[in-house]
C-alpha cells in the first residue's frame, strides 16, 4: 500500500489536454513488471492519488509510461510535473487484456478517444507476436483529428500490410480527408471472422455499449468481447469498496472484463 | 452486350435479393463517376436518385451559418447514398461531394417509383433494405450528438 517513489524522466503533450509521463523508479533494483491492460495508482504528492492505465510496452516496462487526460485536480497536478519531479506509484493492479487466450484468433481492437492508451500495450504484444494471431484490426475514433493520440505510431501501423487500421472522427475539422462518423461504423467494414475473433474495447462507457452491440450484431460472442471499465478506484486492492460494481470490485476483478460478465449490471442506474 | 446488372447484383444492399428484382431495376440504373471535389448532390435538389457507391469516398455536409459546411458522415464502397427519394417531397437535405474519385451506380428514383406502382413486392423488398440503413445512420448520429469524447462539464475528482 506504500507508494514507490518514481522520478519523471520525460513528459510531453499528446493533444491539448492529454499528456504522457515517462517515469523511472528511484530504486531500480526492485524492478517493475505489468501485463497489458493493468493500471497504477499515481500519487501527486500533496494533491491526491488517481488510477491511470499503463500505456507502455509490457516487454519494456521501464521507463513506466502513462498517458492520461487532465480532467481534475490530481491529473492537472500530474500534467504540470517536470523532468526530475518525484511521484508515488502503487501497482500494477487489476486484470489484463486476453492477449494469450486470443492466440490463434483474429483480434479486433476498438478504441475511443483516450481509450487507445490502455489498449496500446495489447497492440504492442500482438504485433510483436504477429504470427500467433489471425487478422488484426485497430479501429479508432476520436472527437476531432487533433484529439488523436500516438499519431506517429498510428501512421506506422497504417503503413503495415499485416494489420488493418480504421480511423474516424466525429467532427471533421481543417484539412481532414479521412472518415467521418462514429467508430462503430468501422466495425462492419473491418476484415475479421466473427466466429473466431477476440475483441478488446476501451473508451467512454456509452461508446463501448454501442461497440459491443455492433460486434455482437456481426456475430462476435459477448464472451469474446472484452471491455475496460473505469470507476472511482481508490485502494486498488478491493478493500475500500469505492469501485464496487455489482458483485465485483473493478480495481481487483477488472478493469478488463469479458462483456457477458457485466451485462446483467450495466443498465442498472442504482449501481 | 455488357449491362449494369452485375454491378447492381454485387452491391451489398442487394445481397441475396431475387434476381428478378435486379432485372426490374436495371432500366433505372446508370454508371456514374465524380472527380475529387465534385458535388454529387446539392442541398435542396429534388432527390430523384440514389447512389450505390462502388469506389471512393463521399462526404455528407450540412451548412452552418456560423461555421460553414460541416461534414457529419463519410460513405465508402459498399454503402448507399440517398434515402430522401423514399418519402415526399423527395428533396435532398445537405450536400454530398466526392472526396476522391468516386464510381457509383445511380438509380433514377422517379423511374423506380413508377415501377413500384405496378410491383408492390419490389417496393417492399427495397424498403426492407433501406429501413435498416436509415435506422443505423440515425443511431450513429445520435451517438455523435452525445459527443462522448467531450471534456467533462464538471471537474472530476481525478
Amino acid at each position: 500500500m506504500t507508494p514507490r517513489p518514481f522520478r519523471v524522466k520525460r513528459t510531453y503533450a499528446e493533444t491539448d489536454d492529454t499528456f504522457t509521463l515517462e517515469l523511472e523508479p528511484e530504486r531500480p533494483e526492485e524492478g517493475f513488471a505489468f501485463a497489458a491492460g493493468q493500471f497504477n495508482m499515481l500519487y501527486a504528492y500533496g494533491v491526491g492519488e488517481v488510477p491511470i492505465s499503463i500505456s507502455g510496452d509490457p516487454l519494456k516496462p521501464l521507463p513506466l509510461i502513462h498517458t492520461t487526460r487532465s480532467v481534475g485536480l490530481v491529473t492537472e497536478a500530474l500534467r504540470r510535473l517536470k523532468k526530475g519531479d518525484l511521484i508515488g506509484v502503487r501497482g500494477p493492479f487489476g486484470t489484463s487484456w486476453p492477449v494469450i487466450p486470443a492466440r490463434g484468433s483474429d483480434v479486433v481492437i476498438v478504441a475511443g478517444g483516450i481509450g487507445l492508451a490502455p489498449l496500446r500495450p495489447a497492440l504492442y504484444h500482438v504485433l510483436r507476436n504477429r504470427e500467433d494471431y489471425g487478422q488484426i484490426a485497430l479501429l479508432y475514433g476520436t472527437r476531432t483529428p487533433s484529439d488523436m493520440l500516438f499519431t506517429k505510431e498510428l501512421e506506422q501501423w497504417r503503413g503495415r500490410f499485416d494489420m488493418d487500421v480504421g480511423i474516424t472522427v466525429d467532427r471533421a475539422t481543417g484539412s481532414w480527408r479521412g472518415n467521418v462518423g462514429v467508430v462503430t461504423r468501422l466495425i462492419s467494414r473491418a476484415p475479421f471472422d466473427p466466429h473466431n475473433t477476440v475483441a478488446m474495447v476501451c473508451g467512454p462507457e456509452i461508446m463501448m455499449r454501442y461497440t459491443v452491440m455492433e460486434l455482437t450484431k456481426r456475430g462476435v460472442p459477448e464472451s469474446r468481447v472484452f471491455v475496460s471499465m473505469e470507476r472511482n478506484m481508490k485502494c486498488g486492492i478491493g478493500l475500500c469498496g469505492h469501485c464496487q460494481f455489482g458483485p465485483s470490485f473493478i480495481c481487483k476483478d477488472g478493469p478488463v472484463y469479458p462483456h457477458d460478465v457485466l451485462t446483467p449490471w450495466l443498465r442498472r442506474w442504482e449501481i | 452486350m455488357e449491362t449494369i446488372e452485375p454491378l447492381l447484383a454485387e452491391h451489398p444492399i442487394f445481397h441475396g435479393i431475387d434476381p428478378k428484382y435486379i432485372s426490374l431495376m436495371v432500366g433505372c440504373a446508370s454508371n456514374v463517376r465524380f472527380n475529387a471535389g465534385e458535388f454529387v448532390v446539392h442541398d435542396g435538389d429534388k432527390d430523384n436518385e440514389f447512389y450505390l457507391i462502388r469506389h471512393g469516398t463521399v462526404a455528407l455536409d450540412v451548412y452552418s451559418p456560423t461555421k460553414g459546411p460541416i461534414t457529419f458522415l463519410t460513405l465508402g464502397p459498399g454503402e448507399v447514398m440517398g434515402w430522401e427519394w423514399l418519402v415526399p417531397p423527395y428533396q435532398t437535405q445537405g450536400d454530398a461531394r466526392a472526396l476522391d474519385l468516386v464510381r457509383a451506380v445511380k438509380i433514377d428514383a422517379t423511374c423506380l417509383r413508377a415501377k413500384f406502382e405496378h410491383d408492390h413486392e419490389l417496393e417492399r423488398e427495397l424498403l426492407k433494405r433501406f429501413v435498416p440503413i436509415i435506422t443505423e445512420r440515425l443511431k450513429a448520429l445520435t451517438i455523435q450528438l452525445l459527443d462522448v469524447y467531450a471534456p467533462r462539464a464538471h471537474k472530476s475528482s481525478f
